[in-house]
């Protein structure tokens, strides 16, 4: 029978449960006729083409990963194996110069990506205290709904508002500062929703044993509640540091590239790994310019991969057991 | 009973001198240090909404002098051009390529979507399950701008026969009407934000059909369902809001995705005849602000854009609502 393929789940296909086997009080002759005028023929049909279908969904979805990932690998690898990629920057060399280093813009995605983590850990972890631990009213509704809204806001958006606070209203450059502030907004909500998951998974047991103990509310959230799930919120925040660090959109408007170090968040333009991809696109004609776009594109996939096995890792050595 | 934690038994029982339970907020003692935490996560909630506020309010506030002095409808023109004595900008040609190109998106990525969180979920085996949710997971950690790059240097190559062969034997279809444009279609960016947005619809899709109940799925088998039918009965019906839901998301983010788009499409050149066809060219909100970062020169200027940003905020934050809202009504039902 067509459904023994399914090794878990033997079902005849009669309907009755009559376990994984035919019972062998049925002659063979007779079993064979059932199967070839079998009613229920085109169900067994239909379940292994839906299988078919799946399978080949799930692998239609690995061709873009695989394919993504074979070329910035193979178009760029050559570029991070010299030295001076990773210590050097991209002064005076033009477009139609070879080489060069992306060691500027390395740095200035970090420091960048560093910033923004330090505004937006603080906040998007009491925001999930709050709405976990103290929320019960309208205000926790409110809030749960704009993390909502905040997490789907357009990194251009986002770009877009902190140029009309930054530039347009207040008349300060654009700087690395202003694009840390607009990845805030995008981080904070990643970071709310994985701590407030990680929150709701510490057992009620805790903290009532901590509070029969006499502790304050406050020391049992920071010493129980947050230690307990502490790895799975530094998971959360390393998810969202590489989601951030891969953003261009802000960039573009509020973080005008260069090509000298620059480590001062405050202090005019600042180069980061997307906007010198973006840089050398400009030429990607010439075999130079595109050698240093894919270098910098696969160093940004390691920086962001690195954070992700990172986050996977942490999350595996310290989840919350239950 | 609500299933958050941080409430106990505790607190839905009155005090020993007969006092109301103490809840929420109150359940605190008036310590000085957890008047202060409790005040700091306050605080934080408070900073997440004024944000969102702010954003919507600064938007409006720096694009009203722009649309009050533009000389055509912002909302039906075709013209862009915000610039110089007269301003006159419309969005119409941005609204069509954005809903066109996430359209197409939706199209290919949830049914895809949601055949490999049903893979994930019911067929693999058990050993596989874990490395390949994974491995989609990562298909979402690539950056935008990658998928830009190589959607700009390789992908593009592929698709241009099928546009070709498209256009060739269905070109009398409207939508499908031959263009002069070859490289960054309506058709190969809603191919290409497909891609990016996969990995959102089946993350989401693979957690509802996770919790699927167990005593479901086997009462489906046990009346003799196969493993499809089995799906079909208890897993699809279970999963439905997650679903729809899971896709609102991922149109929110394929609405408002900017730089791959940036680095794909075509902008048409002033005065190009409207077409139907999803093999033009043409511009979405945020690749159209994202080009443009250079020209934020006058106030006028920029308020052009950043009207389109905020329509573009709207179609998100209408968007994602409805996501919550499903969501939410979910939850009214299982609980």
């Amino acid at each position: 029978m067509s459904l023994t393929t399914t090794p878990e789940h033997h079902v005849p296909d009669d309907g009755a449960p009559t376990g994984p086997t035919t019972p062998p009080s049925r002659p063979p002759a007779r079993q064979a006729a059932r199967e070839m005028d079998n009613p229920h023929q085109a169900r067994a049909v239909k379940d292994i083409l839906a299988r078919i279908v799946m399978w080949s969904a799930f692998a239609l979805a690995m061709v873009p990963l695989v394919w993504i990932l074979w070329t910035v690998a193979s178009q760029g690898v050559h570029m991070l194996t010299e030295a001076t990629w990773w210590t050097g920057n991209q002064r005076n060399i033009n477009s139609d110069d070879a080489g060069g280093g992306a060691r500027h813009a390395i740095e200035g995605t970090l420091i960048q990506a560093g910033m923004t983590a330090l505004i937006s850990i603080p906040i998007g972890i009491l925001t999930a205290v709050y709405l976990v631990e103290y929320g019960r009213g309208r205000l926790a509704k409110a809030i749960s709904f704009m993390v909502d809204i905040l997490s789907g806001v357009p990194s251009i958006v986002a770009a877009l508002f902190i140029y009309a606070v930054w530039v347009t209203t207040f008349g300060i450059d654009r700087s690395g500062f202003a694009v840390s502030l607009s990845l805030v907004l995008l981080m904070i909500p990643t970071i709310v929703r994985s701590t407030e998951e990680m929150l709701k998974l510490v057992p009620n047991e805790l903290r009532e044993a901590s509070y029969a103990l006499g502790v304050p509310k406050w020391v049992t959230v920071v010493r129980i509640v947050l230690r307990t799930a502490f790895s799975g919120i530094v998971t959360g925040i390393l998810l969202g540091l590489a989601r951030v660090m891969g953003e261009t959109a802000p960039l573009l408007i509020l973080g005008p590239y260069t090509k000298n170090f620059q480590r001062d968040l405050f202090d005019g333009n600042m180069a980061t790994l997307p906007t010198m991809i973006n840089q050398d696109r400009g030429d990607f004609a010439l075999v130079t310019a595109a050698e240093r776009m894919w270098g910098a594109a696969l160093t940004l996939i390691i920086l962001v991969l690195l954070l992700n096995i990172l986050g996977r890792v942490v999350a595996h050595y310290g989840s919350v057991k239950k | 009973m609500s299933t958050v934690t941080g409430v106990s038994a505790a607190d839905e029982l009155p005090g020993p001198d007969g006092r109301k339970p103490l809840t929420g907020d109150r359940a605190s003692t008036g310590r000085l240090g957890d008047r202060l935490f409790g005040g700091a996560a306050t605080l934080s909630g408070v900073i997440v909404i004024a944000m969102v506020s702010l954003i919507a309010v600064f938007l409006l506030a720096q694009a009203l002098p722009a649309l009050t002095n533009n000389s055509e409808n912002f909302l039906t023109s075709r013209v862009w051009a915000p610039g110089g004595e007269k301003p006159a900008f419309g969005i119409l040609e941005f609204l069509w390529t954005t809903v066109a190109a996430s359209t197409i998106a939706m199209l290919l990525a949830v049914p895809v979507g949601v055949a490999v969180a049903l893979f994930l979920t019911q067929y693999a085996p058990m050993w596989m399950r874990k490395p390949a949710a994974s491995l989609v997971d990562l298909l979402a950690a690539i950056p935008s701008i990658v998928y830009g790059l190589w959607g700009l240097m390789t992908f593009r190559a592929f698709v241009k026969p099928v546009e070709q062969f498209l256009q060739d034997n269905f070109g009398w279809f409207p939508l499908f009407a031959p263009t002069k444009i070859t490289g960054g279609t309506i058709f190969f960016i809603g191919i290409v934000l497909a891609i990016m947005v996969l990995p959102i619809v089946t993350a989401l899709s693979r957690e509802v059909f996770d919790q699927t109940p167990v005593a479901h799925k086997e009462g489906a088998l046990a009346l003799g369902a196969t493993r499809w039918e089995m799906i079909r009965t208890a897993v699809l019906p279970f999963g439905k809001p997650g679903v729809i839901s899971a896709s609102m998301l991922a149109l929110g983010r394929a609405l408002g995705e900017t730089i791959a788009v940036t680095f794909l499409v075509s902008a048409l050149s002033d005065g190009t005849d409207w077409t139907w066809s999803l093999f033009n060219g043409g511009e979405t909100f945020a690749s159209k602000i994202a080009n443009n970062a250079a020209e934020f020169s006058n106030p006028s200027k920029t308020g052009a854009y950043i009207a389109a940003g905020l329509v573009l905020f709207v179609l998100t934050f209408v968007v994602n609502s409805i996501a919550r809202i499903v969501i939410e009504r979910r939850k009214a039902f299982t609980e």
